[in-house]
Formats: structure tokens, C-alpha cells, sequence
């Protein structure tokens, strides 16, 4: 495996180890601040669903609402994905390519069928009058469940940058570095998405 | 086609407004012909917009603090001037509706493009320095951080002349900023100029974070860390851990106004003290991300100029953190007469209480290196000394504000607000401007001209007390916050005062500004040669002024804290290599200035509802993100024959005064 | 083992643990089935109502921390403890704001008798 290096970062092997400016350790740190960042923005949102919860306003409630079987597809959907996801790592510390890339599709498939259930979803209880502007619960409801949903869909659309660029470029040391960042990204909405279905979901119906 | 933006948006019945334009245009044009003019639009392109230089960004945020400082200036004194006509009969000159916008523009201003833009540029400037680092951990992140801050100043100023500004107070509590009850676009301007802003405050906190934990020269433990790396390090991870929480808030009060949904209004559940509760969870950590970082600054500043070393390190690193942590623990005292009654009320009361602790802890530790140390009275020790008593005084009425019942009695008072002007001038200015001619000469190679600097503290300092301790009275006689008239004819002379204060403020932000011009044209008289004006104690000082765009030729390694000042005392500073390796360096880049275009007009679009506009806004940020990932030239070496020649030619003037340069006697020549 | 494999990259030296497919496998098997649990807790009707909010509780934070140490890597591992201690330091901060507004906001609204009284959150 081999290819144009997107930085120069095979030279600062040979320039010793003072000054590593593109190592992938900071990424990576940088990446998991990025994404603590991000969970507080999810603690916000819970925060203000678990205050909201019950001002439903005389509107339809989780209990009326709910559909878990449902719920349980969308989750069995993401948990595969993220299990894909980790095959196409363990194929990328295994240098093989195609395979990374045949991963990624298959994740990107998993996650793309979650998107859509959470569309059809979220189409079906504003048809039913059960939109975000019928009460502060489902308006809570909505941004949240919503919030992590337009998470999954930029993580779809980083897969697809990122076998675009397994393509150009092959396993180099950028592209492996981007990739361990959007592993951590994706596993990191699976843990988001458990809040989201127990304490929206299966909690909302009780 | 232009959604709800017509020619009608822009105030012309207002003469104040349009006087404000005139004379905005005239001067801008002005600037934009004669940098035309000297043809150096190139040279800004490539120098400065396009730079990833953690320095010149640096000093590209300070001058942008240093412009909105004017701007947020003209609304305080305006106000001022307001409040000391429009007494019983009276109406003042400025109208209801306008007034309201001053005052909220004053505070969102100061906050989030004076103060904030200040530090950030501050830590630019002097984090890498003093870690011995030659970057920042992610070079063109930070030049985004800089371009996405600057788009939200473009969107609050252009709220001046195209529509409205929000007429809400700095934090736009609902159901006042709801659709129902602010239904033009000053709220949306608000939005989305903090969330630009937001964005690139959160991004340059996860840069700052990485690049203090893992970019430190070799044997620089953390706790041989400079005591402003230190804050800046707390005051980093506040803003991460801070700054998420008004995006949140801030995108929620955006949904109920585009979305109609119902978080914080009257009707169908919405809950506006939610939103209250939210803002202030940001807001008090806010609080410590600005003053923190000028605590630092006032360490590095009296150990210097008392030419000993701080007195209590330790503990002020674990003041520090310790303030960081309850800084998450208070925020309630900003809303006691919410009414959560008595056990909320008695827990947030005293831990308000306990945060002062540490506080006191630092000035204690400050007041120690200064006793038996040789202290010089330069600028910054003015500034310092200044900030000392005002900052006490100013905690003092915080501790008495952070009693619930007393609260109760000075909620939206003026008592409040001369209380935390009281603390944010007298830490947060003071700091800055400390900072400033503490540092100036490191950025440029020159100091800054001592006599208008101290003119400018002693009317700082004078005009705060004029200013306020009319207010403190006025607090405790009744009068609440936020009047454009009031009746009682009794607090026109407190009022009168406090203009007058105000105007002496004026005269020292005159001063300032006249000091940087004055030490540009003199420059010749205030170079500094050596790197090391000040005799100081920390890496920043032990390579030149300014530095080379590498910082460092080679890493410097650390043994203990206060390194350069021991190699100093050793003999060991301003050693020349025998050879000098090779350098890596970022490339500069377009790509930040142009994301930040993007997010100005994508915010613009969103203010107005010109989705189409919006749509691109979106697509280009995220388009010119995603083509920056494709590019692969991004980095480059020096080679070390370079670094030596630049080396050579700072290195032959130093060590010739590094003989007499001894820290001590520096330092005579400047007091 | 794909983990065996030795790296020059800087990618991954300081990321040491990236798993092995048998990790990624137990990791998933257990997610399933404390996603079925949780579900089931709700679903079946065969769990006593007063179990049923602290059994989703529980199998939820053990999904998390499954996720996070078979998935996320996160170890005790010395170049995984930056990670660790930020992430520990994270969940602080979301306690106090996850329960520091379910506090406030519930004193309120029984203070000043909301229209809508909040039940406590568990």
C-alpha cells in the first residue's frame, strides 16, 4: 500500500521526535475534546427534555405516541452499523483497503437506513398533529431525537468523503487519522443514541 | 427573492443612526483608499487574513477587541448621557426602542467581541511562546476560530444600519425575545452573531487544550507550566465545557422564533426560566473564562516587575483549577428571586460564597511577591496594583450580593451593575490592558511610550470610581437597571456624575489609543533588542521581538519553572547552535477567511430569511471545509541554513548586550 | 489478531488499543442483548412497574460503558488516560447541568405552583 502522502508526515519520523506538527495522537485528543464538547451539547438538550417532559399541554403524550418495536428496529439498525463500522477499522490496521471501503458502504447503508426511519418517523407524528410546535415536549422531543439524527447524517456524509478518499489516496497516515476520528464520532453517537432510547423513549412511555 | 430585507430596513428616520453610517462609511472608505493607495491589499492577504501564525492572529484579535472596545464605548456613553438628561420631564434624546438597543448591543459587544476576542489574542499571542511550542496544535483551525469571531462582528455592526439589534438586555431572556414580543430581526441578529462567534470561541478552546497538554518543550511538566499557560489552560477548558451550553440555548431560542416551537413561551408548555437556567449555566463559567486569563497575566506581571518569583505557585495553580470547577457551581445567584425557593437559593449562596476563597487566595499570593521584591512602577504594575484594590472592592460586593436575602432587596438594581462593571473593568479591562504593554513589545520589538500609558490608568481608574460609585448608591436608593426616564428628579446628580465618570473612562481610552500611535512613530526611541525588555522569567522573553515566525530556532528545554530566568542568572541564555535542524511549519491558507464569508452571509441570509442565500452560506462552509481536507500541500520545512542566518543576524546584537542586560538593571531603565 | 500489527504511522502508536474482532464481537453481542433487556424491561409487562425506570437505568449505563470500552477503546491504558480523565471530568459537568436543572426548575415549579408540575426524574 502506498500513495502520495496528503502531509508530510512520514518526514517528521526522519526530523526527529521534537516537534511531531501533524501527529495523529493530537488529532485524535483534539477529536475526543471535540466530542466531550458534544455531549454536553446532548446534556443540554436531555436537560431540557427532562424539564419539558410533561408539558405536553394537553397535547398527545410519549405513551399516545411511542411505537417502540419500531424504536428497537432503528436501534438494531445503529448498533450493527457501529459493529461495521469496527470491522472496517480492524480491516484498516490490517491495510486492506477494498475491504475499508466495503465496510464503510455497509455501515453507510445501516446508517442511512436509520436516517430514514427517524425521517418517516418524525413524518408520521407531524401528519398526525403531533409536530414540534404542538407543545414544549414534543418540541423537546423533537430536538433532540432530531439533533442526534442530524448527527448520524454528517457522519454519512464524512463516510462518504472518506472512501472517496480511500479511493484517491489509499491508507495513508491522513486518511487513517481521519478515520480513527469518525470511528470514534460514529461509536460515539451509538452511546448518544442509548440515552436517547432509554430516557426518550422507554421512559416517555411509562 | 430577499426574503423580508427591503430598503425600508435600514433606519433613516433615525439621525443618530445615520450619523453613525456617514461617518462609519467615510472613515472605512478612507482606510480602504489609502491601503489601495500604499498597495497593500496583497501584503494583507498574504501576511495577515491568510496567516496561520498563532502571533499574528493573535494580534489580529486584539485589534479587533481594541475596535469593538469603541464601538461598545460609544454605547456606555451614550447611555450615560441618556440617563443624566432624562429625569422627571425630561425624555432625553434617545427613544424607548432605541435605547434599549444600546444597551443590549453595549453588553453583548463587550462580552463577546471586546473581552473575548482580548484574551483569545492574548493567549494567541503568548500561550505557545511561554510552552516553547512554535504553533498552535492545529494551525488553521485557529485562523478559522479568528475568521468565524470576525463574521459575528460583521453581523452585529451591520445590525446597526440594516434593521435592528435585539431590545432585549445582553441575554435576550424570553418570552421578551419570542417572536410574539420582539417580532423584528434584532433577536436574529443576535443569534446568530453569538453563534458564529460561539462556534469559533469553542473551536479555539479545543486548540488552546490540546495544544498546552501536548505541545510543551521537552521537561516542562505541568507544573513548571508559566502561571498564564495555567489559566489560559483552565480557561480553555471552560470555554469547552461552557460554550456548548449557549449554543444549545441560544439554537433552542432560535427554534421557537424560526420553528415555531415551545421551549420558552407563554403558551403550550414552554418554560422561559429554562432558559434563564440554561444561559446562566454558560454565563457564570463565562464569567471565569474572561477574568482567569488576566489573573494570569497579573501573576506573570508582578513576579516580573518585583523581579522575584510568584510567591505561592502552587497554590495558585490549585486556585485556579479550584475556581474552574465551582465556576460550574454557582450560577443560580443570577436568578435567586426565580423563586426555587429556599434550599436552591441557601446552596448556590454558599457556594458563591466559597468561590471567593480562592480568589482571595490569589491576591494574597500577589500581594506577597510584591512584599520585600523591588517592585518597578511600570504601566503594567499600575494597571495591576489598580486592578488589586478595584477587583477587592468588586468582590466584596459580589460576596454581599451572593446572600439570597440581600439579593432579593438588589436584583436588577444599578447596585448590580456597579458590581459587575466593578469586576469585569477592574479584572477583565485592567488585565487586558496590563497585558497589553506587558507583552507589546514581544509582538513588535518595540515597547509602548510610558507616559500616556500611565495617563490612561489614572483616568481608567479614576473614571471607574466616578463612574460607578454613584451607581452603588443609586443601587441602595432603588433605581433599577435598564431605564430610559425615570421620575425621581433625586438621582439626576448621582447620574450627572456618573457621566461624568464616564467621560473621564473616555479620556483614558483616548489615551491608550494615543499611546499605541505615539510608540509607532517613535518606535526608533523604544526598540528592544534584546527580546527580554522587561528582565522576565518565562520562555516567551528568551527568544527575539519580534519572534521569528518559527518562536523558537531550537526548543528550549526546561529543568525548572522560571527557566530563562535561571539561565539568565546561570549565564546560560542566548546560546548560539552549532547547527540548526530543519523546521516544520504550517502553510498559510485562504480557507478560514473564506468560511467565515460564508457564515457572515449564511447568517445575514438566516436574519432576513433568504433561505436560498442561507442554503449556500451552509454549503460553501461546509464545501471549502471539505476541500480543505483535499489539500494536500498544507505544511513545509524551513531548512535549517535558514533558521541560522535569522538567527545569526538576531543573535550577534543580543549576546553583544546580553552582558550588561542583566535582568535587574533592565529593569532600572525602564522605571 | 488485525491488532497485532505493529505501526510506524503516528496514527495510532498512542492509540494503542484498537481492538480485536473478538472485542468488536463481544462488544456488539452484549449491546444486543442490553438493548433487548432494556426494551424487554418495558415491553413484556412481566417487570413490577416500580423496576422498570431503575432496570432501564441500569442496563443503560452498562450499554454505555460497554460501547465506550469495547467500541471507544477507552482503558486505564497510559495513553488512553488524557481521554479518561477528560471524559470523567465530562460527566461531572453533565451531572451538575442534567441534575443541577432538573433541581432548579423542579424547586420552581412547586414553588411558585406551575401550571405543569414537573414529576422528579428518578
Amino acid at each position: 500500500m502506498s500513495s502520495s502522502a496528503i502531509t508530510a508526515n512520514h518526514d517528521v519520523i526522519a526530523h526527529g521526535a521534537d516537534e511531531h506538527h501533524d501527529d495523529g495522537s493530537k488529532t485524535l485528543l483534539g477529536f475526543w475534546i471535540y466530542l466531550m464538547s458534544d455531549c454536553l451539547i446532548f446534556s443540554a438538550l436531555f436537560a431540557t427534555f427532562g424539564v419539558l417532559a410533561n408539558a405536553t399541554a394537553g397535547g398527545p403524550s410519549g405513551k399516545e405516541l411511542f411505537d417502540l418495536p419500531y424504536v428497537l428496529g432503528e436501534t438494531m439498525l445503529l448498533l450493527v452499523s457501529s459493529f461495521t463500522f469496527g470491522v472496517a477499522m480492524l480491516n484498516m490496521h490490517a491495510e486492506r483497503r477494498n475491504k475499508v471501503i466495503g465496510w464503510l458502504f455497509i455501515t453507510l447503508l445501516f446508517g442511512a437506513a436509520f436516517v430514514a426511519m427517524e425521517i418517516h418517523e418524525f413524518a408520521h407524528l407531524i401528519h398526525e398533529g403531533a409536530g414540534p410546535d404542538r407543545s414544549a415536549f414534543l418540541s423537546s422531543y423533537f430536538t433532540l431525537v432530531g439533533t442526534h439524527g442530524l448527527h448520524v447524517t454528517c457522519g454519512l456524509i464524512w463516510i462518504v468523503v472518506m472512501m472517496d478518499m480511500l479511493r484517491r489516496y489509499g491508507l495513508n497516515d491522513a486518511v487513517r487519522r481521519r478515520l480513527s476520528c469518525l470511528s470514534l464520532f460514529w461509536h460515539f453517537l451509538d452511546v448518544v443514541w442509548i440515552c436517547v432510547f432509554t430516557i426518550v423513549y422507554l421512559r416517555g412511555v411509562l | 427573492m430577499f426574503g423580508k430585507l427591503s430598503l425600508s430596513a435600514i433606519p433613516f428616520h433615525e439621525p443618530i443612526i445615520m450619523g453613525t453610517l456617514l461617518m462609519v462609511s467615510l472613515a472605512g472608505a478612507a482606510l480602504l483608499g489609502w491601503v489601495t493607495y500604499q498597495r497593500k491589499w496583497g501584503y494583507l492577504w498574504s501576511e495577515w487574513f491568510t496567516t496561520v501564525d498563532h502571533k499574528r492572529i493573535g494580534v489580529m484579535y486584539i485589534i479587533m477587541a481594541l475596535l469593538m472596545l469603541l464601538r461598545g464605548f460609544a454605547d456606555a456613553i451614550m447611555m450615560r448621557g441618556q440617563q443624566a438628561m432624562a429625569s422627571a420631564d425630561a425624555a432625553g434624546y434617545l427613544p424607548p426602542h432605541h435605547y434599549d438597543q444600546i444597551f443590549t448591543a453595549h453588553g453583548d459587544i463587550m462580552i463577546f467581541f471586546m473581552a473575548m476576542p482580548f484574551i483569545t489574542g492574548l493567549m494567541n499571542l503568548v500561550v505557545p511562546l511561554q510552552i516553547g511550542a512554535r504553533d498552535v496544535a492545529y494551525p488553521f483551525l485557529n485562523s478559522l476560530s479568528y475568521w468565524l469571531t470576525a463574521s459575528g462582528v460583521v453581523l452585529i455592526m451591520v445590525s446597526m444600519f440594516v434593521g435592528d439589534f435585539a431590545a432585549t438586555g445582553w441575554l435576550a431572556y424570553p418570552p421578551l425575545s419570542e417572536l410574539k414580543f420582539s417580532p423584528t430581526v434584532g433577536v436574529d441578529y443576535y443569534i446568530w452573531s453569538l453563534q458564529l462567534s460561539g462556534l469559533g470561541t469553542t473551536l479555539s478552546g479545543i486548540n488552546f487544550i490540546v495544544t498546552i497538554l501536548r505541545m510543551r518543550t521537552p521537561g516542562m511538566t505541568l507544573m513548571k507550566m508559566p502561571v498564564f499557560t495555567w489559566t489560559a489552560l483552565v480557561t480553555n477548558i471552560l470555554i469547552v465545557a461552557a460554550f456548548p451550553v449557549l449554543t444549545v440555548t441560544l439554537a433552542l431560542l432560535a427554534a421557537d422564533r424560526y420553528l415555531d416551537m415551545h421551549f420558552f413561551t407563554n403558551e403550550l408548555g414552554g418554560n422561559a426560566m429554562m432558559y434563564v437556567n440554561l444561559i446562566w449555566i454558560w454565563g457564570h463559567p463565562e464569567v471565569y473564562i474572561l477574568v482567569l486569563p488576566c489573573f494570569g497575566a497579573f501573576s506573570e506581571i508582578i513576579a516580573t516587575f518585583s523581579g522575584k518569583p510568584l510567591f505561592g505557585y502552587k497554590s495558585m495553580v490549585y486556585a485556579t483549577a479550584g475556581i474552574g470547577i465551582l465556576s460550574f457551581l454557582v450560577w443560580l445567584h443570577h436568578f435567586f428571586t426565580m423563586g426555587s425557593g429556599a434550599d436552591v437559593n441557601a446552596f448556590f449562596g454558599i457556594m458563591t460564597m466559597i468561590i471567593s476563597v480562592p480568589t482571595g487566595v490569589k491576591l494574597f499570593n500577589w500581594l506577597f511577591t510584591m512584599y520585600r521584591g523591588r517592585v518597578r512602577l511600570t504601566v503594567p504594575v499600575l494597571w495591576t496594583i489598580g486592578f488589586m484594590v478595584t477587583f477587592t472592592v468588586g468582590g466584596m460586593t459580589g460576596v454581599l450580593l451572593a446572600v439570597p436575602g440581600a439579593d432579593f432587596v438588589l436584583h436588577n438594581s444599578v447596585f448590580l451593575i456597579a458590581h459587575f462593571h466593578n469586576v469585569i473593568i477592574g479584572g477583565v479591562v485592567f488585565g487586558c490592558l496590563a497585558a497589553m504593554n506587558y507583552w507589546f513589545p514581544k509582538a513588535f520589538g518595540f515597547k509602548l511610550e510610558e507616559r500616556f500609558g500611565k495617563y490612561s490608568f489614572w483616568c481608567w481608574l479614576v473614571g471607574f470610581y466616578v463612574a460607578f460609585v454613584p451607581l452603588y448608591i443609586l443601587g441602595l436608593k432603588g433605581m433599577t437597571r435598564r431605564m430610559n426616564h425615570y421620575v425621581n428628579p433625586e438621582w439626576q446628580p448621582y447620574l450627572v456624575v456618573a457621566l461624568i465618570g464616564a467621560v473621564i473612562i473616555m479620556a483614558g481610552i483616548g489615551f491608550t489609543l494615543l499611546q499605541i500611535v505615539v510608540s509607532v512613530r517613535n518606535r526608533a526611541e523604544n526598540r528592544d533588542l534584546t527580546g527580554d525588555p522587561w528582565g522576565g522569567r518565562t520562555l516567551e522573553w528568551s527568544t527575539s521581538s519580534p519572534p521569528p515566525f518559527y518562536n523558537f530556532a531550537v526548543l528550549p528545554h526546561v529543568e525548572e519553572l522560571d527557566q530563562f530566568w535561571a539561565d539568565k542568572e546561570h549565564k546560560r541564555a542566548y546560546k548560539r547552535q552549532a547547527r540548526y535542524a530543519d523546521i516544520h511549519m504550517p502553510r498559510n491558507t485562504g480557507v478560514g477567511v473564506f468560511m467565515g464569508a460564508f457564515g457572515t452571509a449564511m447568517g445575514f441570509a438566516l436574519v432576513w430569511h433568504i433561505w436560498w442565500l442561507a442554503a449556500a452560506g451552509l454549503l460553501g462552509m461546509v464545501g471549502s471545509f471539505i476541500a480543505r481536507a483535499y489539500d494536500t500541500d498544507v505544511d513545509y520545512y524551513v531548512s535549517g541554513a535558514e533558521v541560522e542566518k535569522i538567527e545569526r543576524a538576531r543573535l550577534v546584537p543580543s549576546q553583544k548586550l546580553v552582558d550588561h542586560v542583566d535582568p535587574a538593571s533592565a529593569g532600572q531603565k525602564v522605571a | 489478531m488485525a491488532s497485532q500489527h505493529g505501526h510506524a504511522s503516528g496514527a495510532d502508536h498512542q492509540h494503542a488499543g484498537h481492538g480485536s474482532l473478538k472485542s468488536y464481537i463481544v462488544g456488539f453481542i452484549l449491546s444486543i442483548v442490553l438493548t433487548l433487556l432494556s426494551f424487554g424491561c418495558v415491553m413484556s409487562g412481566a417487570v413490577p412497574h416500580d423496576l422498570i425506570v431503575p432496570g432501564i437505568v441500569v442496563f443503560c449505563v452498562a450499554q454505555v460503558l460497554v460501547q465506550l470500552v469495547f467500541f471507544l477503546h477507552l482503558s486505564t491504558a497510559p495513553g488512553q488516560r488524557s481521554n479518561l480523565t477528560i471524559g470523567v471530568f465530562t460527566v461531572l459537568i453533565i451531572a451538575i447541568v442534567v441534575v443541577g436543572s432538573l433541581w432548579v426548575l423542579h424547586n420552581m415549579n412547586v414553588n411558585m405552583m406551575h401550571p405543569l408540575p414537573m414529576t422528579s426524574m428518578g
